[in-house]
């Protein structure tokens, strides 16, 4: 599911305010753009309740005050409850971010006594999920019962859904779904292309043509429902020329705990080569987020290569995502190539070339829908 | 944030002294130690408040008036004339939907 984690960049003070735990990778949906490593099953155990509440108790006396709780989803787990209601003691701000199966009435009254501040319910299967919304009854009445019950436990209605060539056409009839749900505030968050999107890049970056579209529906939209509803767009950064301050620079504000208990400083950053990503198990987070390799390889400058190091703008945008960079050029050190100055923008470019010619269909390859027998498939990149 | 449109409707109109302003729901103030400051606690990020900011804020129960935070207020810091300076506070998160009136 997309966990778009702005913090604002006055902010910087290098604690790590922004907790975001991964409760586990297991999931009822097989998003295509699943953010979770394509190897998620080859990754170890789950952390066991009590190893949550240390982690929660270790990153709250480092000044951790958001925590966002996720998955896969989150609900599988049946200590959610009891997690909730510890940091809820320890006086977390706690996001529940859901698909919303398996949230019935009993769940979300106990969740909400446990001190849960906010749910955001999320479309994450836009292919299948989403199309059965749209098309077909079933979908959407979940979804419409869950939306009821998370107005009747007064939590503002909020929406998530993420975007691709797939389904950003339908952007009008999704914002009509979310007004007759009651959302109060949607989200219209275009894919980041990092583990299952990744894979399948090529089936779901829109064309330009695409993404004016559906934003001239949400403005219209928006300028209809305006008192009532909020709509956010968020626009996929292959079409920017500089990147997005990514997490604020790594190891700056953001800190994100996965199933397995390994730390990252980014939730997409497992896939970066030759990081050891330390362990909750083996270590406190004290060390881990001020003494750790890993969590110190890219903070500072010192790890820039040019054009960044000695662009005027690096303080800014920090060079931009150290995964798309990864991902794109080979090197995660080098310029997001989002950016114009990256010597490898033309890479983006080239993306979104390939998606203004396969616009209007006619994928080649199938779809990689997330599950476990193709994630066993999928080789780990280290 | 909120899906209640009360408070946007306020946003930038001057705001009366009988209003009673609140924190929405889903929104969460706290001192917080590490960061030596009130904050502001939503979704997507949080607000860092000054002491005069978290002074008011921390009055808006929904309960109280805009003129009886600015007597409570002048009252507990032995100040007079912070009437305006309130207004234009209440105002300020009114339109960022920090605050929203309750009737
Ligand atoms: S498969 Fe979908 S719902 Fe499950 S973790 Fe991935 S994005 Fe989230
Ligand atoms: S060159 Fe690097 S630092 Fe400069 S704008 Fe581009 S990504 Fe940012």
């Amino acid at each position: 599911m997309s966990a778009a984690l702005p913090v604002t960049p006055e902010l910087r003070r290098g604690l790590p305010l922004w907790l975001l735990l991964e409760l586990t990778y297991r999931c009822p949906l097989h998003c295509v753009f699943c953010y979770n490593p394509t190897e998620f099953a080859a990754t170890g155990a789950e952390l066991a309740t009590a190893d949550w509440i240390r982690v929660l108790r270790e990153a709250r006396a480092l000044g951790a005050v958001q925590l966002g709780l996720s998955g896969g989803e989150p609900l599988v787990r049946e200590d959610l409850e009891t997690i909730v209601a510890e940091a809820h003691a320890l006086g977390y701000y706690i996001n529940l971010i859901t698909s919303g199966v398996g949230l019935t009435e009993e769940r979300i009254r106990a969740l909400k006594a446990a001190g849960l501040d906010h749910i955001q319910l999320s479309f994450q299967d836009s292919t299948r999920e989403l199309n059965d919304f749209l098309s077909s009854t079933r979908t959407f009445e979940l979804k419409a019962r869950v939306a009821e019950l998370i107005r009747k436990y007064d939590y503002p209605m909020v929406l998530n859904v993420v975007l691709h060539r797939l389904n950003i056409d339908h952007v009008g009839e999704i914002l009509a779904m979310a007004e007759r749900m009651g959302a109060g505030y949607v989200e219209l968050a275009n894919t980041q292309y990092y583990g299952w999107a990744w894979l399948n890049r090529a089936h779901l970056l829109p064309s330009r043509a695409q993404l004016e579209r559906a934003e001239a529906v949400t403005r219209e939209f928006r300028a209809r429902v305006a008192g009532r509803m909020d709509v956010y767009f968020v626009v996929p950064d292959y079409f920017e020329t500089r990147p997005k301050a990514c997490m604020n620079g790594l190891g700056s504000v953001f800190l994100a705990i996965t199933p397995d208990g390994t730390a990252l400083p980014c939730h997409a950053a497992r896939m970066l080569p030759g990081i050891d990503f330390p362990n909750v198990r083996e270590h406190d987070l004290r060390a881990i987020w001020y003494d750790s390799a890993a969590f110190n390889h890219f903070r500072g400058e010192a790890w820039m290569k040019e054009p960044c190091s000695s662009c005027p703008e690096r303080q800014r945008d920090f060079g931009g995502c150290r995964c798309q960079a990864y991902l794109l050029t080979g090197d995660a050190a080098n310029a997001d190539p989002v950016c114009e100055l990256s010597p490898h923008h033309h890479l983006v470019t080239a993306a979104v070339a390939q998606a203004e010619r396969a616009a209007d269909g006619a994928a080649r390859a199938p779809l990689i829908f997330r599950d476990h027998r193709i994630s066993i498939a999928v080789e780990p990149r280290r | 944030m909120s899906g209640d449109g009360a408070g946007r409707a306020a946003a930038g109109a001057a705001v009366a002294a009988d209003a009673r302003p609140a924190i929405p729901r889903g929104l969460k103030l706290q001192w917080e130690a590490a960061q030596e400051a009130h904050v502001l606690l939503f979704p997507e990020g949080q607000v860092l408040l000054n002491g005069s900011a978290a002074e008011i804020m921390s009055r808006c129960d929904g309960m109280r008036t805009v003129a009886e935070i600015v007597a409570d207020i002048e009252r507990t810091h032995s100040l007079s004339g912070i009437a305006d300076d309130v207004g234009a506070f209440v105002a300020l998160a009114l339109a960022k939907r920090w605050l929203e009136l309750r009737p």
